[in-house]
């Protein structure tokens, strides 16, 4: 039983982080509706981009390496690098196609992922980085004593941050101008447009924001597993969250996330060992294509039909 | 006049159709004559075609029943109807826009259509037989229609009153016994409008197709059915013949709007 | 004066139903036949064989089995690649445990099989569409792979599913040289495409292309919704299957799973956008497109930025030209290649008289 509430709570904890990268999709679904299949790849970037400045800026300042200067500086520059990466796409990529399909958008930000992936190895290297927050991996003591059920303490410190932002970009949403007209663009660009809500301010918030966001999350996963390439396929986890959550929902990508972060753990832990292992990767994507067919419409979505 | 209207061949009894709150029709009972002109009018979200996607199996009303040529029609979809011999336009165009008039034209024949993929592939004997006996009815139609100048045409690339022309074209070559249509003449001007009615008119006169029209224009509808069915916030308000309906209290309210 | 229609009247229906009305066209279709079939596997050199020619041939077959599904049929797929490791693992099973098969039969025999699993991971595109069905996809490209991977059975109990094809046996001659495996591949898939152009120009493929343009009004003509994608998502997996066993036997002789990644699979998604989506020919020139760029680039790079940046930089600006070249295409010209070769054609059939 034990082994089982383990295996669970570092399930939903990851699941959290994935709900984190789900939300930045959802954003940007949301205000422009692109699907935005470099998220993964801004994960990365991101996560990239931070070590990096970690790793020059000591040399360039004459500062200590791990002095909290360095640390926070390094922040605000990858900050500020997603969001000139935000402005630039929204510049170059998605204003030339704006009216076009949403398939072809899709397949745009496909092409924009092997940019984003090329620009930051090419601008910092593809050596794999480890990357230090502070806090240590191991099972929360408490908790261990008590009741025996072993909880890292990097995974319930990652889950708080990345809960605190989800509920920071919730906040915002719901109650900030921007995020009032963000709503309002998500439900009719056209009207939009029509009561004078730039479009164009919109997006680019919203595609900064989703870079804050993937700062957030690349750096979490960095630190837990290294800052390395494989980090987009993890992030691109968030895409069967999105199935399950639907993709305009907020509540849904939080649920979704937490339904696959745990249920990929209780697989691999339970499941997999008959099959020889290894199924997280694959395993929430064929999760969520099983409850497509069952529920097309996803967790929140409603059932539509389509009118002639 | 050549035609003869005939028996009752669709029969729609009591349906009822709701998108979650939104009651779309609600108990609705009218039928349709063999070889008739039959349309439907009302104001706008009236229910009008959400009534002729009852008809034709796009949309499955939760109440009520249909009757096709006398026998129950059970949850029908929309192949079924169509291999029943239901064509239809639709008041959005929903032509295929990657391709040619032509080749638009063309899939109004699939259902008599016998080859399979595997003959298409080598495209040898029956498959390209086949192809070409079809073809030479699909000319006749666009003869009929008179579209021969853009046959090869990409439809995204025409104008909106022949869009509607195309469309029609490729109800026609399904040769259908029953013909839905929803308001063929919106958006057009006079001249197209002329046009149009003279070729209901004649599919109706020369083939005996029944048809059922959607249309905004009074002028065009009392003009051209036989007879006329009014709808107003999903439910019957009038049903008859032209002058009838015309007359009609409740109609004359629905139209002028002085209730509600 | 020398490309015209003029004076060429279609008497009949069948005339002007074929695939190039146009005699010119025709003729030139033949010259390049009896080019890249007799010509060039008489003059060319292994390398050009081996490393251009062949790939670029075999990537248009799984090009084309991607059209159809995408370009024709309209439903995007992310894991073409694992289709093709299901036809070369396929191929090499049948090959290996059924004494005496021969490798044409072994060949369809894989394409079936992809063809089959296609079916499987296209039972969602009844239900969904766009990227949701994009996403539901890459269940297929992660799950093969790793199946394949794990499941020892599937490569003879090598170790990380590593297997070797065996040689190329037709009617007893077998294919050994870079010349004879070339001369096999251009004849496989040249009447594979040919076989793929006669059903995307008929009734096949108006169903296909109605599905995808308006899926209701295809339906109220009496297009089955289902029968039309499954048979799509069939005949695709088919094509790259095929294309997968002979990525195996005819091109790099050894393949593991892990070589039919998503990356791969990208690549094939690639060469349509460039090459044309919803264009047979389109795939012969996007998958030309793709093979020969990273060489090029590989040649280029070293000489404009110098030779001291080293591999990781060609490889990551080989990554930036990819997709930047994706979202060029998309932009300026998403019918791709060979909508710009048809528009060069007819400003030819004007000169010299422009008007
Ligand atoms: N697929 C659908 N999903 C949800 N609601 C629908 C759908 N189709 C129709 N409705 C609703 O049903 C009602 C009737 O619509 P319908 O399109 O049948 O009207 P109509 O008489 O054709 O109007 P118009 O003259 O504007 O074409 C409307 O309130 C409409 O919003
Ligand atoms: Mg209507």
């Amino acid at each position: 039983m034990q082994f089982f509430i383990e295996v669970l709570v570092g399930g939903l904890l990851s699941g959290v982080m994935y709900a984190l990268v789900a939300l930045g999709f959802v954003l940007i679904y949301k205000a422009s509706g692109v699907f935005n299949f470099a998220q993964g790849a801004m994960v990365f970037f991101a996560a990239l981009t931070f070590v990096g400045f970690q790793e020059v800026l000591p040399g360039w300042l004459g500062l200590e390496a791990d002095s909290s200067v360095v640390f926070w500086l390094a922040f605000l520059l990858a900050f500020i690098a997603m969001i000139v990466l935000g402005i630039a796409t929204e510049r170059i990529v998605l204003r030339p196609l704006v009216n076009q399909p949403h398939i072809t958008l899709f397949m745009a930000t496909i092409g924009l992922t092997y940019v984003v992936e090329g620009l930051a190895q090419m601008t910092w290297g593809a050596n794999v980085r480890g990357l230090d927050l502070g806090i240590v991996d191991e099972p929360i003591a408490w908790l261990m004593d008590n009741y025996e059920i072993g909880v890292s303490k990097f995974d319930l410190f990652a889950a708080g941050v990345a809960a605190s932002l989800v509920a920071l970009l919730a906040l915002l949403f719901q109650y900030t101008k921007v995020g009032r007209a963000l709503r309002a663009v998500a439900d009719d660009h056209q009207a939009a447009l029509s009561i004078g809500i730039p479009l164009q301010t919109i997006w680019r918030v919203v595609w900064a924001v989703a870079g804050f966001v993937a700062l957030v999350a690349g750096m979490i996963w960095g630190a837990r597993n290294g800052v390395q390439f494989a980090l987009t396929f993890t992030a691109l986890k968030a895409l069967p969250v999105l199935i399950l959550g639907g993709f305009t929902s907020v509540p849904g990508a939080i649920v979704g996330g937490l339904i696959i972060g745990a249920s990929e753990k209780l697989a691999e832990v339970y499941v997999g060992p008959f099959v020889g292992g290894g199924i997280e990767g694959w395993f929430p994507y064929m999760l969520a294509l099983a409850f497509l067919l069952v529920r097309p419409e996803g967790l929140f979505g409603e059932k539509h039909i389509d009118r002639v | 006049m050549a035609r003869q209207i005939g028996d009752v061949i669709v029969d729609l009894q009591n349906i009822s159709l709701r998108f979650g709150g939104v009651k779309a029709l609600t108990d609705i009972s009218f039928n349709v004559k063999e070889h008739e002109i039959r349309s439907i009018i009302g104001p706008n979200g009236a229910g009008k075609s959400s009534m002729l996607n009852v008809i034709n199996g796009v949309y499955h009303p939760q109440e009520g029943q249909i009757f096709f040529k006398g026998a129950l029609r059970k949850k029908m979809e929309p192949h079924e109807a169509a291999e029943q011999g239901i064509a239809r336009t639709f008041q959005n165009i929903a032509l295929f826009k990657g391709m040619t008039v032509l080749d638009n034209i063309m899939t109004g024949r699939n259902l008599k259509m016998k080859c399979n993929f595997l003959q298409h592939a080598l495209y040898w004997g029956a498959a390209q037989k086949e192809e070409i006996a079809h073809r030479i009815k699909v000319e006749e139609v666009i003869e009929f229609l008179e579209i021969q100048d853009i046959r090869k045409t990409p439809v995204g690339r025409l104008p909106y009153g022949l869009q509607k022309r195309v469309e029609l074209a490729r109800a026609l070559a399904a040769e259908p016994h029953i013909l839905l249509l929803d308001e063929p003449m919106a958006g057009m001007n006079v001249e197209e409008k002329q046009d149009m009615c003279r070729f209901i008119l004649d599919v109706n006169d020369h083939y005996g197709t029944t048809i059922v029209l959607i249309e905004h224009d009074m002028g065009v509808v009392m003009d051209i059915s036989d007879r006329v069915v009014v709808l107003d916030y999903g439910k019957k308000i009038g049903d008859g013949e032209p002058d009838e309906v015309k007359n009609n209290p409740d109609v004359i309210k629905a139209y002028l709007g002085t209730t509600h | 004066m020398l490309y015209r229609e003029a004076g060429q009247f279609k008497a009949t229906y069948a005339e002007d139903s074929q695939i190039f009305p146009i005699r010119q066209d025709k003729i030139g279709f033949w010259v390049l036949m009896l080019v890249f079939g007799v010509a060039v596997p008489l003059l060319t050199n292994e390398y050009w064989l081996k490393a251009i020619l062949i790939p670029v041939l075999i990537f248009s077959l799984a090009a084309i089995g991607l059209n159809i599904l995408t370009g024709y049929a309209g439903q995007l797929s992310l894991g073409s690649a694992a289709f093709m490791a299901v036809g070369a693992f396929a191929a090499y099973n049948f090959i290996l445990r059924i004494e005496g098969m021969p490798f044409l039969v072994a060949l369809v025999l894989a394409g079936l099989t992809a063809a089959a699993v296609g079916i499987l991971f296209g039972l969602p595109s009844l239900r969904i569409k766009g990227f949701y069905l994009a996403v539901a996809t890459l269940a297929a490209q992660f799950f093969i792979v790793w199946a394949l991977v794990k499941f020892p059975w599937f490569s003879n109990n090598s170790s990380s599913g590593v297997v070797t094809a065996q040689d190329v046996t037709i009617l007893g001659y077998t294919f050994a040289t870079p010349e004879a495996k070339y001369v096999l591949t251009f004849l496989i898939v040249s009447f594979m495409a040919l076989l793929a152009k006669n059903m995307v120009r008929s009734s096949t493929g108006r169903a296909w292309m109605a599905v995808r343009d308006m899926d209701v009004a295809a339906q109220v003509i009496g297009f089955r919704l289902m029968r039309t994608k499954l048979l799509a998502f069939a005949v695709s997996s088919f094509y790259c299957g095929v294309a997968g066993a002979l990525y195996a036997y005819t091109y790099i002789g050894t393949v593991e799973p892990e070589g039919f990644n998503l990356d791969l699979s990208f690549k094939i998604l690639f060469m349509i956008i460039i090459g044309g989506v919803g264009s047979i020919m389109g795939s012969f020139l996007g998958a030309a497109f793709i093979v020969l760029l990273p060489i090029f680039l590989d040649n280029v790079v070293p000489v404009i930025f110098g030779d001291s940046l080293g591999a990781g930089f060609v490889s990551n600006f080989q990554l930036i030209v990819f997709g930047g070249l994706i979202i060029f295409f998309l932009i300026v010209e998403p019918h791709g290649l060979a909508r710009l070769w048809q528009i060069a054609k007819e400003k030819l059939r004007l000169w010299p008289f422009p008007h």
